[in-house]
């Protein structure tokens, strides 16, 4: 036991061991998925590798070149070889997806407080937005323009839909901000299902949503001239999407309207009493935040080619919303951890179980009715989860943790500013 | 010269009147305490000013300008901040972030300059980090820079509120019992940091105090709320052999100072 516990101390004190040992990691994981390229349980073990990266002791910046070029070169170049290799792309697409979205609730929820039981409101009206006007729908209610649009406007529908979803946050806000607590909780879960019911009845008096049968044949993304129709492609767009928000989310974070955030959900009097505009800050985090889903939904709409509003339950939502807290709220790498799980538990982990199981039932004859098998049992297994979370790990995988600032670096500059404010003093004095 | 007035300033709530009919006039630089036993209005008589509540009837004036129907947020942009009797800090934001958030109203860094990295932006921030450091350092909180503000101890978490509050470079700042809960030597610094702070930072203190020693060692003038209403106000050597005063509210501490 000691000798085991002195040789990870001797590792976390070395960069060299710890890069030696983080690449021997990803080769024998990369070498387990291209030696056996269905394995799940192979594919994940090479992807856990980000999380053993996000814990090395080593430069921010180097992580996160190692990071994009395991997610963008190593891991679906190794998939590529194997016959899930979409399967796996498109779990890495949705993992994206959700990441941006559940990163979005994170600042609703996260840093200014608010919970948010509506959020998949705002991917809908993202998706939406661009299978509108990229399917022949527009024509049936737009009295001018040529529909569908080409593949080529998906990627300005991008930030379209950014803008629309930001909009349709402000609307939910307006009303919203007048309660608070458990009755903001409330309302949000109101306008979450009012936008869903819109969108299956928007098909009369003008028919804009086409209802319930939803929109198909929606026209595929192009990137000059080249159509986008298969996972490994759009798995780099959400990806690419994906890095963008992160980077938003990490400047925000500590920016001023960062801590405006975080100083309304922690003392809302204290914060409008050093000056703090309660309603404009609230609305930006509603708006910012509901953007991040706004464009995945312009994404999801283009790789579904189809859209309708099953798509957006109340479900939905308390998924996006159980990322967050599982991850840890206010944490933007537990929010990635949280969103990572939640996806491949739902896509992987609960159908591969699923599968064993009524293999097992098939081959040995036992028998488990197919209301009880893991997959029907999303809801209950979720459940569980955050209630475990709720009881015994309240801060989440990766708790939230504020970034320390260099005390000894800050005192140097505060002396230095003296300094100069008293030379430029004396200075005054003598001429 | 004047810098703050109340006039006629009255609070009901529901059937209670919290304070009924104030009338005070606060000069520029000056230091005032505002006394009385508990449940006497002077909480209230703050929140009225920070617009916190708004007042039943009556008016505020800051140079002048009435500040009856602005926000809270407003009231401290035109120079008027405070601290909390209940402690009011950003509990789960470090003890620098929260001298950074009081100096919000004065920093010109939108987000979207963050966002893009603008330069000048970068410096502003830098320089609000040193300012906020420099202010911790003046409340005597340099060692405790990257500590949640949750975790301080009480008196540096009163310490913290006030530091928070002048990093909004109010004209105007209003201590709500800033000495409740501290021992006798952090008292006498906190004493000192009062004085200290009218003169180099050209602010003016209006306070609540408990603390009889510090009131009258302060205050250039005292008002004395009971029951809502003023009865009295001049300087601490009037109040202190004011018989009204005494009745309603040094009663016991002259005795035992006797
Ligand atoms: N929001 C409110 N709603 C109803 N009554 C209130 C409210 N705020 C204060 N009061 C009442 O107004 C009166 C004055 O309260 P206030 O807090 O101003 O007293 P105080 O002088 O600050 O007392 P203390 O010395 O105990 O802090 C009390 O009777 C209190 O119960
Ligand atoms: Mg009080």
């Amino acid at each position: 036991m000691t000798s085991l516990s002195a040789f990870f101390e001797k590792i976390a004190q070395s960069k060299k061991n710890q890069i030696i040992l983080f690449l021997t990691y990803v080769i024998v994981t990369g070498a387990g998925l291209f030696l056996l390229p269905d394995s799940t349980i192979a594919f994940l073990l090479l992807l856990f590798s980000i999380l053993i990266l996000y814990y090395l002791n080593l430069n921010l910046r180097a992580k996160w070149v190692t990071g994009i070029v395991i997610l963008a070169v190593v891991v679906p170049f190794i998939a590529s070889f194997s016959d899930s290799y979409q399967t796996y792309m498109e779990v890495g697409t949705l993992v994206g997806i959700y990441c941006a979205m559940a990163l979005g609730l994170n600042i609703v929820v996260g840093f200014a407080g608010l919970l948010d039981l509506g959020f998949i409101a705002f991917f809908a009206v993202g998706a939406y937005t661009y299978a509108i006007f990229a399917s022949d729908q527009a024509s049936k209610f737009m009295p001018f323009g040529h529909y569908p649009l080409s593949g080529g406007t998906f990627w300005i529908f991008i930030f379209i839909a950014a803008i629309v979803a930001a909009i349709f946050g402000i609307l939910l806000g307006v009303p919203v901000l007048r309660v608070r607590g458990d009755y903001l909780a409330i309302v949000t879960l109101g306008f979450g299902e009012i936008i869903r019911i819109l969108l299956n009845n928007m098909d009369h008096p003008i028919n804009i949503t086409n209802g319930s049968m939803g929109i198909a044949s929606i026209t595929p993304p192009s990137f000059f001239g080249i159509s986008i129709g298969s996972s490994n492609q759009f798995y780099y767009i959400a990806f690419a999407i994906f890095l963008l928000v992160i980077y938003v989310v990490r400047k925000l974070e500590y920016s001023k309207l960062g801590r405006a955030w975080k100083a309304v959900r922690d003392n809302e009097i204290a914060a409008q009493s050093m000056g703090i505009p309660l309603v404009k800050t609230k609305l930006a985090a509603f708006a910012i935040g509901a953007s991040f889903s706004g464009m995945m939904g312009v994404v999801f709409a283009a790789k579904q080619m189809f859209v309708d509003a099953t798509s957006f339950t109340y479900l939905e939502s308390t998924m996006v919303l159980v990322m967050v807290i599982l991850g840890g709220m206010g944490s933007v790498p537990g929010v990635i951890l949280g969103a990572a799980v939640v996806i491949i538990l739902r896509t992987q982990v609960l159908t591969n179980i699923s599968n064993w199981l009524s293999a097992m039932s098939s081959n040995y004859g036992i028998s488990i009715p197919p209301a009880l098998s893991p997959e029907k049992m999303q809801l209950l297994i979720f459940g569980i989860l955050l209630i475990v979370f709720a009881l015994y790990r309240t801060q989440g995988l990766i708790p939230h943790k504020n970034r320390k600032v260099d005390v000894a670096k800050l005192k140097k500059e505060s002396e230095q500013a003296a300094l100069t404010r008293k030379k430029t003093a004396s200075g005054g004095a003598d001429s | 010269m004047n810098i703050l007035e109340v006039k006629h300033l009255t609070k009901e709530f529901g059937g209670l009147t919290a304070t009924s009919d104030i009338n005070m006039t606060i000069k520029k630089n000056s230091i005032t305490a505002v006394i009385g036993p508990n449940g006497a209005g002077k909480t209230t008589f703050f929140n009225m000013i920070t617009a916190v509540y708004h007042p039943t009837s009556g008016d505020i004036l800051l140079n002048g300008k009435s500040l009856v129907g602005l926000k809270p947020h407003q009231v401290s942009q035109f120079g008027i901040t405070r601290t909390f009797q209940n402690i009011r800090l950003f509990e789960n934001m470090t003890v620098l972030e929260n001298v950074l958030v009081g100096m919000h109203q004065n920093l010109k860094s939108h987000w979207i300059g963050t966002l893009l990295q603008l330069p000048h932006i970068r410096k502003i921030e830098e320089n609000a980090r040193t300012t906020a450091y420099d202010i911790l350092n003046y409340v005597g909180l340099e060692n405790y820079v990257n500590e949640n503000a949750g975790n301080l101890a009480y008196g540096a978490q009163r310490r913290l509120e006030i530091g928070r509050a002048i990093a909004a470079k109010p004209k105007v700042l209003l201590l709500d019992e800033p000495a409740a809960g501290m021992n006798p030597k952090e008292t006498e610094r906190l004493t000192n940091l009062i004085h200290d702070m009218r003169t180099k930072l050209d602010v003016t203190i209006i306070l609540i105090e408990h603390d009889m020693n510090l009131v009258m060692k302060i205050s250039d003038s005292i008002y004395v709320l009971d029951h809502g209403e003023l009865i009295a106000s001049g300087k601490p050597n009037e109040i202190r052999n004011n018989k009204k005063v005494i009745e309603a509210y040094l009663g016991k501490g002259a005795v035992s100072n006797g």
